[in-house]
């Protein structure tokens, strides 16, 4: 049996226990009335999400769930703790990799896995950040699977989506219930965007003289987190920008004005690393800034997150975190992992064949639950095709145990009952590292899924952190 | 503000101007296609021909049924009101923080709106929607008025707005010229006289031209109306005065002169020296085809004059 986060056989857990109270009295009628009047608001809005490759209706809308899921005051202290550590060693990782490779010539990581990476960047090698960050938004994907373990599924260390979400969700509910919030315990997110761009200025370049100018670098309005991306340059209150709007000229990156010119000194891009420069990375790429690496290397502009950062949410790297972090902090990890088992070997592939029909199986650089097999819920056709795959390129794959995730009360056709959940926190890295208390919950909307996935049918939550 | 941006605001003024402008065209026409004898193809045919969107092809009557299809719910046409408000919202959601909440909402609504609209539902209720249209593109003006910051912003998306505007009423006029009377009838008669007041009918003017001109009915004096009355706002000279306006305001924002402030300013100052029968006399048709040239040139002028 998962874990039932608001029930326990002696009764509600406390964190769930206001929320208890009020599902009662507010009936489920009436939540699933407020629940379309939600989804209505969010149309409105246009808080949408498109979907790659599944046609049908461009602008998607996030399913959202009213009935939020909480996190008591302990259990937050355990979260952010470990959420911290692991973000503060990805990016030793990567300032160590990119420098003397300390950690590969103890023999803890193989070399190949890092400097054979696909996502690792020789240009970067020898250069240093402003403050050694490399990854400034980190988001950890983490799942519960009983009242004190909480393990992390993967890292996001390029540019993780979904803090929108946080956000909106709370402003929605703050909205529809009023009362719930009132003088009660439930921690504020809403001060992110500050935390984000008072994050952003921490590590303007040695170049910048003044108040750090700021933007925020989209690929245009047909990209899929287009809104996130507004909505984010919106609350910092910082210039949205598109490749073709960033120029560099005598050393620096300007932006194209009404005025003439205007200089640009921290670049919160929200593109991949591809596609910033095409003199440096892709001759091809229609998108990107001619020249902005070498202005980023002679420190002229900082790239956040810096480019070659992706080694550190590689799904082989990710096994090697827990020594990361015992390497750089000397310090043992909060949180742990899932136990993950390599294709790239030749043992751990043997037992990844043997016994497909009980894992998880992903493309190690894969990402948004593209290309993943889940062993259970699949047909014997489907794993068979799969087998195929694997023995054609093991090395590209990583299997791990099919997790019996937590689950938190959902609203389904007017019935309240559980779904798995999983949880995406974004911590901030620049001169100090901060965590707002919260983060994205995303849950499995159809009765037993696992996918949380919003590419892939997935909802989203309100998550609370309450005070002591 | 960025040159894109201020490119985007000055688009999706534009295409809001053009939507509306489209709506109030072809109210025009169903009203003009009531007259006793009409079949609404030459009405038809005529609108088409102003907004520049093509004939179909078999050259066959135009039909209500076509106007639906290339003017309502056509998402390619360059004066269609879906193709206008569609684009409206991208160029919106482009530059959305620049835009307030109820601004960017409203562009959103409409779309969704259309988006889900069948030709059957459009041809049966072609009235109420191109009222729909007047009332919502009425409310997204309302929006930018009472809570838009007055910047930059706000000087672009009014400068395309009335560039836009002054565009389309010359267009709007030339309805007028493409629109031949049938043989039996006689310029100044009963089908002439109509068609002069339903034009006035769409720009909501009947009223204020009865009391600008004591109610005297004659073509000149509502091309004097529509073209060089300075207190009409859908008026030519009007919309030049605007756009000399916003010019100005940018100009002393941003400290620079440039091409299109001087075209605009002399185009103004020639406008408030005509008069209509200098116009009627050099041929009303030449006159309006200059002008929409001219106009199409201060737009190309304030692309280059800010960089979009």
């Amino acid at each position: 049996m998962p874990f039932n986060e608001m029930e326990e056989s002696s009764g509600i857990r406390p964190p769930y226990r206001s929320i208890a109270d009020w599902i009662r009295e507010t009936g489920t009628d009436l939540l699933d009335r407020r629940r379309a009047e939600a989804e209505a608001i969010f149309r409105k809005i246009g808080i949408t999400f498109a979907v790659y490759g599944e046609g049908g209706d461009p602008e998607r809308l996030i399913p959202f769930d009213l009935i939020p899921r909480a996190f008591s005051a302990a259990e937050w202290s355990i979260l952010d703790r470990g959420i911290r550590q692991r973000a503060r060693a990805l990016n030793a990782f990567l300032y160590d990799i990119y420098h003397r490779g300390e950690i590969i010539k103890a023999g803890i990581i193989p070399s190949e896995l890092v400097y054979q990476n696909a996502a690792y960047l020789p240009q970067m090698v020898g250069f240093s950040p402003p403050g050694r960050v490399y990854s400034h938004i980190v988001g950890i994907d983490i799942v519960r699977t009983g009242p004190d373990s909480f393990q992390v599924l993967e890292d996001n260390c390029r540019t993780p989506s979904g803090v929108s979400y946080m956000l909106e969700n709370r402003e929605i509910m703050a909205r529809m219930f009023p009362d719930i919030f009132t003088g009660g315990p439930v921690k504020p997110v809403d001060h992110y965007p500050d935390e984000l761009l008072r994050t952003l200025k921490e590590v303007a370049p040695a170049a910048c003289d003044g108040e750090p100018i700021v933007v925020l670098l989209t690929p245009g309005s047909m990209n899929a987190a287009y809104y996130e991306h507004s909505f984010l340059a919106d609350l910092m209150g910082i210039y949205l920008v598109e490749p073709n709007d960033l120029f560099v000229e005598k050393a620096r990156v300007w932006m194209r004005t009404t005025r003439g010119p205007k200089k640009v000194d921290v670049i919160y891009r929200r593109i991949d690393d591809d596609y910033i420069d095409p003199l440096t990375f892709r001759p091809d790429s229609m998108l990107g800034i001619a020249g902005l690496f070498d202005v980023y290397r002679a420190g002229g502009v900082n790239i956040c997150s810096a480019p070659g950062a992706g080694v550190a949410d590689d799904k082989a790297i990710y096994i090697y975190v827990p020594e990361m972090i015992r390497f750089y902090l000397r310090e043992e990890p909060v949180l742990e992992n899932i136990q993950t088992f390599q294709c790239s070997r030749p043992d751990e592939c043997a037992h990844v064949l043997a016994n497909l029909a009980d894992l998880v199986v992903k493309e190690v650089h894969g990402s948004g639950g593209y290309g993943m097999l889940i062993g259970p819920k699949s047909t014997k056709a489907e794993i068979e095709e799969y087998r195929l795959r694997i023995l054609d390129d093991p090395a590209n794959f990583i299997a791990q145990p099919t997790l019996d995730l937590s689950t938190a009360p959902t609203l389904h056709n007017q019935e309240i009952s559980g779904r798995h959940v999983d949880f995406r926190p974004f911590c901030l890295v620049g001169k100090s590292v901060r965590l707002v208390p919260g983060g994205l919950t995303r849950v499995a909307l159809q009765p037993g899924s696992l996918v949380v996935n919003s590419s892939q049918g997935g909802g989203v939550k309100d998550t609370w952190v309450l005070q002591e | 503000m960025l040159s894109r941006s201020a490119n985007n605001l000055f688009w999706l003024g534009r295409f809001m101007e053009r939507a509306e402008a489209t709506a109030r065209m072809l109210a025009m026409g169903q009203r003009m296609a009531m007259l006793p004898g009409s079949q609404g193809q030459v009405e038809w045919a005529s609108i088409m021909q102003a907004t520049g969107t093509p004939l179909p092809e078999n050259g066959g009557a135009v039909t209500e049924a076509d106007i639906v299809s290339s003017l309502v719910l056509d998402n390619h046409g360059a004066s269609s009101i879906q193709a206008c408000l569609s684009r409206a919202r991208d160029n919106g959601r482009a530059v959305r923080t620049a835009l307030t909440q109820e601004m960017w909402e409203g562009l959103n609504e409409d779309w969704r709106y259309l988006e889900a609209m069948e030709p059957q539902a459009a041809r049966r209720n072609l009235a109420p929607i191109l009222e729909w249209v007047r009332r919502r593109t009425a409310i997204f003006k309302g929006c930018v008025e009472t809570a838009m910051l007055r910047n930059e912003g706000y000087d672009f998306l009014r400068l395309g707005g009335s560039i836009e505007r002054a565009n389309m009423t010359l267009r709007l006029l030339n309805v007028k010229y493409f629109l031949l009377l049938p043989e039996t009838e006689v310029v100044g008669g009963g089908r002439d006289h109509h068609q002069w007041m339903s034009m006035l009918h769409a720009v909501s003017g009947l009223r204020s031209y009865h009391h600008y001109y004591d109610g005297d009915y004659a073509p000149w004096n509502i091309a004097d109306f529509l073209v060089l009355n300075q207190a009409f706002p859908r008026s030519v000279a009007y919309n030049y005065s605007q756009i000399d306006a916003s010019l100005t305001r940018l100009q002393q924002s941003h400290g620079d002169t440039h091409t299109c402030q001087r075209t605009a300013h002399t185009e103004l100052e020639r406008l408030s020296a005509m008069n209509i029968n200098e116009i009627f006399n050099d041929g009303l048709h030449e006159f309006l085809n200059d002008q929409i040239v001219k106009t199409g040139r201060i737009s190309q002028e304030v692309s280059e004059a800010y960089h979009f």
